[in-house]
């Protein structure tokens, strides 16, 4: 119902998501969303606590699987296919869909592994080959001049911002299609949200982004596309410009003024 | 005082109940001192007794030379050599079952009712009576061989050694934060490469410290060898033969009526005191950078 509002002749869409419905248990906590997530465009899901946002997102690449009685209904095409198939190569899926969680996961190996370590696993390359593809993932991230004098040290010993960095560059390593970032700031301080924002200004050039933020400025400030949802719906989906201006529901209206949330 | 001026804590009542609190507080202090005293003062004697009585006996001899017929001198170098054998051996055994199980109720079958069947199995294994698996050894390999061997003797103590190491292998893995491996899993990495390359580095320490607890545990180990491994007077490392031990010798020396015995029983046993203290303090070392970050 809510495509429409955007001229869908315009972008072609990198993942479709049609009549989705998530349970955990038997709880429902996804009903039938219907969004397309634009080639190359930032789209930002927000809304309160609970409303499914990082839910949505995690059925994206499939990340549920991780976890006993959670399940998936509906569709989501990626390139056409539908990824929620049974017969889908779970491995393979998240290699071209990469994400970025809330709180920094580097991997307790050097900062050189930790970006090599993805790439290792479907490629076969030389030493100085991999050395080119570090730097390139680190510098991608905005993070090979603080760390390239101590490639070698363990990756935990970075600080919050720069952990998250590194985990955006081992994402963007492994040369994905799309990004995933689940609130990949909350756990950071302005100076490296900032730079994170910039970041992901910078990767639509290559990259489709889906982002979930607690965080309206940052939606604003990042976005394209914003998807509001509340208590498990998909409330508005349309430009960000338009929803953060002249919103079309009163719910979202309510939310993005600071009347609820 | 003073300044507390007019707030509620400067009523008579307050100062009243906050007396009492104090007093309770400073008796119960009291008692926990004396109760950790208590505890360590036997510790404590039992150190001191090890070191008076062992101590003169400790010489190179006791590297050097077998166990002596009585009434002669010699060392425990056959009952050394066969404790770090069996130990090694059941260590050897025990500690891949051990971590191959753990994996698998920490990142296979952490919601299986499998899990928790095991875990309960486990954790009676983990708490029965040593003298139990000794039996038990005997029965399956001592009596169908016809003859103790350092080779039952080193399957009982591997039958030790499996619940310590399960039983930390788990608990470790579950202290690898999910996000590490959903983190693994967004890179596309298969569960096998993630716990092989994530989620074992993230819990080494403490998987080696329980290893380092498992051998700590077993070396003292005297019931399970007595009805396997039995004893050996002289030299030997051939795994179907009954082979000597420290804690049989000990059991068998310090129970004798001759003086050189005893005074050997002595001596391996501060041997052993220091070696498992070693063993534990190098496991706390192995765990406090972890820790303390």
């Amino acid at each position: 119902m809510m495509q429409s509002a955007v001229a869908p002749n315009a972008l072609p869409e990198k993942i479709s998501i049609k009549n989705l419905k998530f349970f955990y248990g038997d709880s429902l906590a996804l009903k039938s969303i219907n969004l397309p997530l634009y080639e190359k465009k930032v789209t930002a899901f927000i809304g309160p606590s609970g409303c499914g946002k990082s839910t949505l997102l995690r059925v994206l690449n499939r990340m549920y699987d991780l976890y006993p009685r959670q399940r998936a209904e509906g569709e989501v095409l990626f390139d056409g296919g539908n990824i929620l198939n049974p017969g889908q190569d779970l491995n393979l899926l998240r290699a071209r869909i990469g994400m970025v969680f809330q709180k920094p996961t580097p991997f307790p190996m050097s900062i050189y592994d930790n970006i090599a370590f993805g790439i290792r696993l479907y490629e076969n390359i030389s030493r100085a080959e991999m050395d080119a593809r570090v730097e390139a993932a680190l510098t991608r991230a905005a993070l090979w001049n603080e760390v390239k004098d101590k490639l070698s040290s363990s990756g935990l010993s970075l600080s919050g911002g720069q952990q998250q960095r590194l985990c955006i560059a081992r994402s963007i390593a492994v040369r994905p299609e799309v990004v995933l970032f689940d609130e990949p700031c909350s756990a950071l301080d302005p100076i490296s949200t900032a730079k994170i924002e910039e970041l992901i200004d910078e990767l639509t050039a290559d990259y489709t982004i889906a982002i979930v933020t607690h965080n309206m400025q940052q939606a604003a400030r990042v976005s394209d596309y914003t998807a509001f949802m509340y208590l498990g719906e998909l409330i508005e989906f349309d430009e960000t410009s338009k929803i953060f201006t002249a919103p079309s529901d009163k719910r979202t209206q309510d939310y993005i003024t600071g009347r609820f949330g | 005082m003073a300044s507390l001026g007019n707030s509620a804590v400067s009523t008579p009542t307050a100062q009243a109940l906050y007396r009492k609190r104090r007093r309770s507080n400073g008796i119960l202090l009291t008692l926990s001192f004396a109760a950790t005293i208590f505890g360590l003062l036997w510790l404590a004697l039992i150190l001191i007794a090890l070191f008076y009585q062992g101590f003169s006996g400790l010489s190179l001899s006791i590297f050097t030379e077998m166990t002596p017929p009585p009434g002669e001198a010699g060392g425990l170098l056959n009952a050394i050599v066969g404790s770090l054998i069996m130990t090694i051996a059941g260590v050897a055994i025990g500690t891949p079952i051990g971590i191959l199980a753990g994996t698998y109720m920490a990142e296979y079958g952490r919601h299986n009712q499998l899990t928790n069947i095991v875990r309960f199995i486990n954790d009676i294994l983990l708490a029965a009576p040593s003298i139990v698996i000794g039996l038990f050894v005997y029965e399956v390999v001592v009596a169908p061989m016809g003859h103790f061997s350092a080779l039952a003797g080193s399957l009982a103590l591997a039958i030790l050694v499996i619940p310590v190491v399960v039983r930390t292998t788990e608990d470790m893995l579950n202290l690898v934060p999910n996000t590490l491996r959903e983190a693994s899993a967004a890179l596309g990495l298969p569960r096998a490469v993630m716990i092989r390359q994530v989620a074992y580095r993230a819990a080494l320490s403490g998987i080696v410290t329980g290893v380092l607890l498992a051998i700590a545990r077993v070396s003292g180990e005297t019931a399970p060898l007595l009805f396997t491994a039995l004893n050996n007077q002289f030299w030997s490392v051939d795994p179907n033969a009954p082979m000597s031990s420290l804690p049989v010798t000990i059991f068998q020396f310090a129970l004798s009526p001759y003086p050189e015995w005893q005074k050997l029983a002595w001596s391996g046993a501060l041997l052993i005191t220091i070696a498992v203290l070693a063993l534990n303090i190098i496991a706390r070392t192995f765990l406090s950078p972890r820790t303390s970050k």
